[in-house]
């Protein structure tokens, strides 16, 4: 290539007094950014080829290679600034769509970040969660109508079913394919030990992983990878999936060079083909069919599993969660337009959706104006980074969140954003054997374990401070939020009130 | 601002007399027992429930009215003719004390629906008068119905609840049950309507505490048709009361393992049965869970009930004698009317106790 | 007894024991001080072929192999370590070609090393079990 329109985005800067030519960072990287010259008896980089992933950084043992943004820049200009400039290069360059993995970068408001909780003080007692029984357990489904009685007047249970959860979390969809077997292993043993649940996302369910099923939700997408009776009747809970935050209005796609032997199999789709979702269920068009749809997976499954919908929050998210409320299906799951994914059109990532906070906050009030918020639960996602956005989102009206990206982190991702080319170092958004093995599950699913672990205290401190000992009594609690720095219709949308009120 | 537009945590005293062979007594005693606690209140908001006061309207419902001037009056008046068989009507007795001021007109109407209105409306008759009781209150400004039970009323004002007590001449009615509240609000309230307790038909409750979860247990209430309007604690704990036993149709006992639930450790422990019982109630009726401090007396027809919140973080003391039965927030409150009682203790947090008439309803 | 047990499925042949190895025998505080410019000669090995890796290193036999053949008794077994007493040892190599593993090597000065689980290095504890990023070698008693 004689022009080199786009200059590397980062710079790999080695200190040569500590460098001690261990080549580990050679031998790491699946880019093959670094080199051991012989002759020289010296390490050398090829920045072009480094995508900002630091697994060279965080195993060279001693800490002499660090990346930096290059500081190569285009003249300042606050419209065409140096992104921008280098889309259109490579755009003329291979008359592709532009595509990217993870959630939206761009510089949207964080809603999250700019309400603040309650403690508290005085006409109240805060409660002190070392001392006092301080709960999280929710349940997830449908709440009944009316009460039953039996013949001797005690209460009959009617209740349908319902996902128990220690702790208002699970783990989000991630596709067998898009990410690795050792991830989904490492997601399943830790959501069995936490006692919560991990979802397959639209890449069926692989044989190994059925013992956890208890543990799983299974999804059913557009493309209906890997759906048959057996894989139905594994999971804990169903979950349609309409839609992805990160890419509302497309389905899913994962190139032909990822679907190996395994993948096959477990989807159901020749090896070496692409696995390319359609944009709708092409057989549900409007509401009643998805409702067609929710029963038909509830008689195959006799009733006895709940259904979930999965949605992405675009602008008349709030009429649509009513239509599913009304649907039959049993908990509702909305993912904000900061969700992850393993790849997307970069403009359909960057510029469609919702934020999760909005989305949420009047979701939830439509379906309590319309009397019907307890025929469901609704979970949220995208991006839940802590447990203080957990304990937000539950006080704007949410049962439990789903967390995708912040699990990968806890897995090893450094979010350099290259999924897409299936060359992930740390064993996580790959299929090649020799990238897979990094990712330990033995480890993986320990750091997932400790970070719940970690949430879980955090939110009883939190709901202590508040007074609050139960997380029921935490859900829709909006006078326990104030925002700062929002204006009236923001506030009015969140429906809490400014701080200082 | 008036109450309602802001939200005032305040701290309190509550007591409760109650006679279980249904023989009616003075009101005087439960004035003197919340006299006892008068440091507990700061002199803005007292009140009273008083039951089987009005036994010869005993069929009809007592609506007990503030107005803040005649037009309120006047259009709460054509109101109530469009719906109800107005029986009698007249002002509230009172006597001047110094230390109320500024009441608004107090009015006492013993009404029945009207049959083809109700007939029209398809409700049953309760469902109407609370219809009929929320709608004067949002929609006739001035007007405010803060007692609408049968041979029952609910007395209240700004002021310490004695001085309230005495205002409302309590000591010449007679009931089988009397309810009293003092109040110590963070903030000014101001207007009447404010004062606790709060009721709707024959529901009353009294409340010392502040729930941590009002906004959640709001929200959910005003889903099934409930106008939180004066944003108190005590107006959501009755619409709780209210929608689980008239509504949903749970038992007294039941409702206490509602609003006061055990702690999940605690139902783990407990035999089979009776464990699935206890999550039933807790998953179907999670947001009628209430945390944060509280300990409540609640009137109804024929009984009342006293519940702490299941930390116990408010204090509640119960005593009995012979067929009478007390309950206050503090045990000086009880002595000073009965000093020789055959039983005195302090309920453990979550544990109601509920006490009925022996024969059944008067 | 505990040895160091290596689990071929998680090793990557990223080489870092070799490295935490080699800096452990020097004694430093400084991986960089202690390792610039030196090639290094550790006691343990990774051996790669057809996408497997492996790390050797002494096991610390029952019956070992090396002692039975050490001439001048520089190898022998102490609760249950193999270790070497440099300055009886001839460098006449019979223990290298003894040992079936191929964990013994001849050091820089003439006498023969091998993995001796770092009881002589003033941390104590075996580095290429810190060392190793993946979980791949592990320190632990299995009974044999």
């Amino acid at each position: 290539m004689a022009i080199n329109y786009v200059y590397p985005e980062y710079e790999i800067v080695r200190n040569y007094d500590r460098c001690i030519n261990c080549r580990v960072c050679e031998r790491q990287c699946a880019n093959e950014a670094h080199k051991y010259l012989s002759d020289y008896n010296k390490m050398t980089s090829d920045d072009s080829k480094c995508v900002n992933c630091h697994r060279c950084v965080a195993l060279c043992p001693t800490r002499a290679l660090k990346i930096v943004k290059s500081n190569h820049t285009f003249r300042e200009n606050a419209n065409w600034n140096g992104k921008s400039i280098n889309e259109i290069y490579k755009q003329a360059e291979s008359g592709g769509v532009l595509l990217s993995s993870m959630g939206n970068p761009e510089n949207y408001p964080v809603y999250f970040d700019k309400i603040l909780l309650n403690a508290s003080q005085v006409t109240n007692p805060s409660i002190d969660p070392l001392r006092e029984p301080m709960e999280t357990r929710v349940f997830l489904g449908a709440k009944p109508d009316r009460i039953e009685r039996d013949e001797n007047g005690r209460l009959k249970n009617n209740m349908p079913p319902q996902l128990k959860l220690s702790m208002p979390v699970m783990f989000s969809a991630m596709s067998y394919g898009s990410i690795s077997y050792n991830a989904h292993e490492s997601l399943a043993r830790a959501a069995a030990e936490m006692g919560i649940l991990y979802n397959t996302g639209e890449g069926g369910l692989h044989e190994d992983f059925y013992k956890y099923g208890q543990n799983t939700i299974v999804q059913v997408a557009s493309g209906r990878f890997g759906v048959h009776k057996k894989y139905l009747d594994s999971g804990a809970a169903i979950e349609i999936k309409m839609g992805q935050g990160a890419k509302p209005g497309i389905g899913g796609h994962l190139p032909g060079t990822k679907v190996g032997e395994d993948i096959s199999k477990t989807r159901m789709i020749p090896e070496g083909t692409d696995a390319i979702s359609p944009a709708p269920h092409h057989d549900i068009y409007s509401i009643e069919d998805l409702r067609q749809l929710v029963y038909s997976l509830k008689e195959a499954t006799a009733y006895k599993k709940p259904i979930i919908v999965k949605i992405a929050a675009v602008h008349n998210v709030a009429a649509i969660a009513s239509g599913i409320a009304r649907s039959g299906a049993d908990i509702i799951a909305i993912d904000g337009f900061r969700g992850g994914t393993g790849a997307a059109p970069t403009r359909i990532r960057d510029h469609v959706g919702l934020p999760i906070e909005l989305a949420l906050a009047s979701v939830d009030k439509r379906l309590r104006d319309e009397g019907i918020r307890n025929n469901v639960s609704i979970v949220v996602a995208g991006s839940i980074r802590s447990s203080a956005d957990i304990v937000k989102a539950v006080a704007l009206g949410a049962d439990c969140v789903y967390i995708g990206t912040a699990a990968l982190l806890a897995l090893g991702c450094h979010l350099c954003r290259s999924c897409q080319t299936g060359k992930c170092n740390w064993g996580i958004a790959t299929q090649r054997a020799d990238l897979v093995k990094r990712l330990n599950p033995d480890i993986g699913y320990k750091r997932l374990v400790n970070l719940l672990t970690a949430w879980k205290h955090e939110i009883k401190e939190m709901m202590g401070g508040m007074g609050i000992n139960s997380i029921e009594s935490l859900k829709g609690n909006r006078l326990m939020l104030r925002g700062v720095g929002l204006n009236e219709k923001e506030l009015e949308i969140l429906g809490i009130k400014h701080a200082g009120e | 601002m008036r109450e309602g537009m802001f939200r005032n945590p305040s701290g309190c005293a509550i007591s409760g007399i109650f006679s279980r062979s249904g023989k009616r007594f003075s009101g005087k005693c439960i004035i003197d027992s919340i006299a006892t606690m008068r440091d507990r209140s700061n002199g803005l908001g007292g009140g009273f429930a008083a039951y089987g006061i009005y036994p010869e309207y005993k069929e009809y419902y007592a609506f007990h009215i503030f107005y803040d001037s005649k037009s309120a009056k006047k259009d709460c008046e054509k109101f109530l003719e469009e719906h109800f068989d107005i029986i009698n009507l007249s002002k509230i007795p009172t006597q001047k004390v110094p230390e109320i001021t500024d009441e608004p007109l107090i009015w006492r109407y013993f009404v029945a629906p009207l049959p083809t209105k109700l007939a029209d409306s398809q409700m049953d008759e309760r469902e109407f008068v609370v219809k009929c009781v929320f709608r004067i209150n949002t929609a006739i400004d001035g007007a405010y119905v803060f007692s609408s039970g049968k041979n029952m009323g609910v007395f209240k004002a700004v002021g310490f609840p004695e001085d309230v007590g005495r205002f409302y001449r309590l000591e010449e009615y007679e009931g089988y049950c009397f309810t009293a509240h003092g109040r110590y609000p963070t903030n000014t309230p101001g207007w009447w309507g404010g004062a606790h307790p709060f009721a709707l038909l024959d529901y009353s409750v009294v409340h010392n505490g502040e729930i941590s979860s009002y906004d959640a247990n709001r929200r959910a209430i005003e889903m099934y048709g409930y106008k939180c309007t004066l944003q108190t604690d005590t107006e959501v704990i009755t619409y709780i009361i209210d929608y689980l036993h008239r509504k949903k149709g749970l038992k007294l006992e039941e409702i206490c393992l509602v609003i006061a639930a055990p702690f999940w450790t605690t139902i783990e422990n407990k035999p089979e049965e009776e464990r699935q019982e206890l999550e039933y109630l807790r998953s179907a009726f999670a947001s009628q869970l209430i945390t944060g401090p509280f300990s409540i007396i609640v009137g109804f027809e024929g009984g009342m009930m006293a519940l702490n919140d299941r930390l116990k973080l408010r204090s509640m003391v119960v005593a009995e004698k012979d067929d009478m039965f007390y309950v206050a927030s503090e045990e000086a409150a009880i002595r000073i009317i009965q000093n020789d009682l055959d039983k005195v203790w302090s309920p453990k947090g979550g544990e109601g106790v509920i006490v009925t008439l022996e024969k059944g309803r008067i | 007894m505990k040895r160091v047990y290596v689990n071929e499925k998680w090793c990557l042949g990223c080489h870092l024991c070799e490295y935490y190895c080699a800096f452990a025998s020097t004694n430093e505080t400084d991986m960089a001080k202690a390792l610039k410019d030196k090639k290094i000669n550790p006691r343990i090995r990774i051996e790669s072929n057809e996408g497997i890796n492996f790390a050797v290193s002494c096991r610390h036999c029952e019956e070992p192999l090396c002692v039975k053949g050490c001439i001048t008794g520089a190898l022998s077994k102490n609760d249950g370590i193999i270790t070497i007493d440099r300055n009886r040892c001839i460098s006449c190599y019979t223990c290298i070609l003894c040992c079936p593993y191929g964990a013994v090597s001849p050091s820089e000065d003439g006498a023969v090393q091998k993995c001796e689980l770092c009881i002589k290095t003033n941390v104590g504890t075996p580095q290429c079990v810190k060392g190793c990023p993946n979980g791949a070698i592990v320190y632990e008693e299995r009974g044999e």
